[in-house]
């Protein structure tokens, strides 16, 4: 049965949800390799998750290297073991960086990219999900090779139990002439609320939250719901809220069970970033306002009366 | 220095935009059309280093002949020239086959130092066409920076994504891409914009780059698109009027729908 790829998108030691869900579209392809590229000791920490989602294989590319170079080091180990087991499909979590080694590897090995798929089948037939949700794209790559950047939260991840065995490979040595080096490397850190494009409920705030201080109107509620905030561009371009929060065309794609929109007007720009989701709770004092046209429940009223309501009745039923 | 800006004429994402039912590529016909916001900042950061010292700005770009617009936006900023490749070869062209075609663009601009670009456009949003390119070219990426300073022939930025912030340094030549935050982009002066209209713009066609027309397009794609839908239009639900009790009343909704 045919190798299928994965590239682990991992930080601190953890391996992030995204890559359970790349191995479980990888198993409908062929049995799955996890390709774990990291500094020394990395895989060690991962081994029993990766097994534990379907992994057959663990390739072990450690080297201090891994995060010295900006995309590099993956490229590099990622194009080395495609040329050795010609595997039908390689993935890799649909991030900045996970991009960056998409389209690189997919240059390098002159293979066919399909970027921020939200499905595959076992006919290596991919689904986007492009401007923003409005239209859904069938497509495949006419190479032996697909290269497949993942969007995280697109379809449930499975546990089943596979021999993960490692295999050390190497880190090919690293042209320093010819790569970024890079130095002074500084996770974000999302504080305990849950990433917000793996969120599964999002609130989120836009201009008619009105000041920076008022945003812990829409924080408190996100908790007491263990949910991620968001803000619209008009929130963020105010200075109301961090650009790192910012849902729409410009900012991030989310797709929630529940995204509970609080004085959001829903501009096309805010709704290509969240009319995917599940669920859609809108609040807003216009009544006009298009927001309501896409949401299943809107309240026409005041955020800062209905929000902590809603927080309190949440309250409650916790 | 001699600088490239890499420049792109997209959809403008206030309006509603659609594919072509033909060939299944985007619509470009149907919507409005404005030079991406975020290669208004490459230029701006191209210029800011030509200011600081002794550079040369050279446009590229692909597309048709509505991306003359963008060009001309790009000029009046304050580059000095550009390179348009503008041939029907090129329409359907996937995101390898667009690194292909640019990458030889750059190569008809004389000896390179630094190639600017936007992080991701607002339409194709692969956000790897840096990285691309320099993988084609064989020169260092420098991907989502936030401050960019170069000297002593090296590059080092301020690189800042969802995932992290570091610090990046390469040497010349090197592909940068540039993030929302890197800068804010001046607007055409009228003086500008009059002296746009008498900078060169040399018109390419793929012959002209040494690429035949089985490379590029939707011959030359590693991806074919095998069908496409419109969602199905989301209606709207129920809307009430807040009368006090309106927070509880979504709280009914959510626990109606077992979110809660």
């Amino acid at each position: 049965m045919a190798e299928v790829l994965v590239l682990v998108d991992h930080v601190d030691g953890e391996i992030k949800k995204n890559t359970y869900e790349m191995l479980t579209a990888a198993r409908r392809l062929g049995e799955p390799s996890a390709v774990v590229v990291g500094t020394p000791g990395t895989a060690t920490k991962l081994s029993e998750g990766l097994a534990a989602h379907g992994a057959e294989k663990v390739y072990v590319a450690e080297s201090d290297d891994a995060v010295n170079y900006l995309s590099t080091p993956q490229v590099d180990v990622l194009a080395a073991l495609v040329e050795r087991v010609s595997p039908p499909a390689v993935l890799v979590a649909g991030g900045a960086d996970g991009r960056e080694v998409a389209g690189r590897l997919a240059v390098r090995t002159n293979s066919g990219w399909l970027n921020d798929l939200v499905e595959l089948d076992g006919q290596r037939e991919g689904t986007h999900s492009i401007f923003g949700g409005a239209f859904t794209v069938q497509s495949r790559a006419t190479t032996d090779t697909a290269i497949i950047s993942w969007r995280g939260g697109s379809i449930e991840a499975e546990e089943t139990a596979a021999a993960g065995t490692q295999e050390t490979v190497e880190v090919p040595a690293i042209d320093a002439s010819r790569s970024a080096k890079v130095s002074n490397r500084a996770p974000i850190v999302g504080g305990d609320r849950p990433e917000l494009t793996e969120a599964s409920v999002v609130v989120a705030g836009g201009r008619g939250v009105g000041s920076a201080d008022n945003f812990n109107v829409v924080e408190t509620l996100a908790d007491s719901l263990h949910a991620a905030v968001g803000a619209s561009r008009a929130a963020v371009d105010s200075g109301y809220y961090p650009n790192q929060f910012q849902v729409g065309q410009t900012g991030k794609t989310v797709s929630p069970q529940l995204y509970i929109a609080l004085g959001i007007s829903g501009a096309i720009q805010h709704r290509a970033g969240m009319q995917t989701s599940k669920t859609i709770v809108a609040v807003n004092k216009d009544p006009e306002a298009p927001i309501f046209e896409i949401a299943d429940f809107g309240i026409v009223g005041d955020l800062f009366s209905v929000a902590p309501q809603l927080t309190e009745e949440v309250g409650k039923r916790a | 220095m001699n600088i490239v800006v890499l420049i792109k004429q997209v959809p403008d994402t206030w309006s509603e935009r659609t594919l072509s039912d033909g060939d299944k590529t985007l619509d470009r016909a149907s919507s409005d059309a404005v030079l991406d916001e975020i290669n208004e900042r490459a230029v701006e950061e191209a210029l800011k280093i030509k200011e600081a010292g002794d550079a040369e700005v050279t446009i590229v770009t692909a597309g048709s002949d509505r991306a003359t617009d963008a060009v001309r936006k790009a000029l009046s900023m304050g580059a000095d020239k550009a390179v348009h490749v503008n041939d029907e070869a090129i329409h359907g062209s996937d995101a390898i086959a667009t690194a292909k075609v640019l990458a030889k663009a750059i190569g008809t601009v004389g000896d390179v130092d630094l190639v600017l670009a936007g992080n991701e456009a607002t339409d194709g949003r692969s956000g790897a066409m840096a990285g691309m390119i320099g993988e084609i070219l064989g020169w260092p990426s420098l991907t989502h920076a936030n401050e960019l300073s170069v000297a002593d022939g090296t590059a080092s930025v301020k690189r800042a994504t969802d995932e992290g912030t570091c610090d990046v340094t390469a040497a010349l030549p090197a592909v940068v891409s540039v993030g929302e935050k890197i800068n804010e982009p001046r607007y055409p002066s009228f003086k500008g914009i009059m002296a746009a209209k008498k900078k060169p713009v040399s018109a390419l066609g793929i012959s002209d780059l040494g690429l035949d027309a089985s490379e590029v397009g939707l011959a030359g794609s590693l991806v074919q698109v095998d069908s496409f839908a419109p969602r199905p239009p989301k209606s709207g639900g129920q809307k009430v009027e807040d009368e006090g009790d309106g927070g509880a009343k979504i709280a009914e909704f959510l626990v109606g729908q077992k979110l809660i």
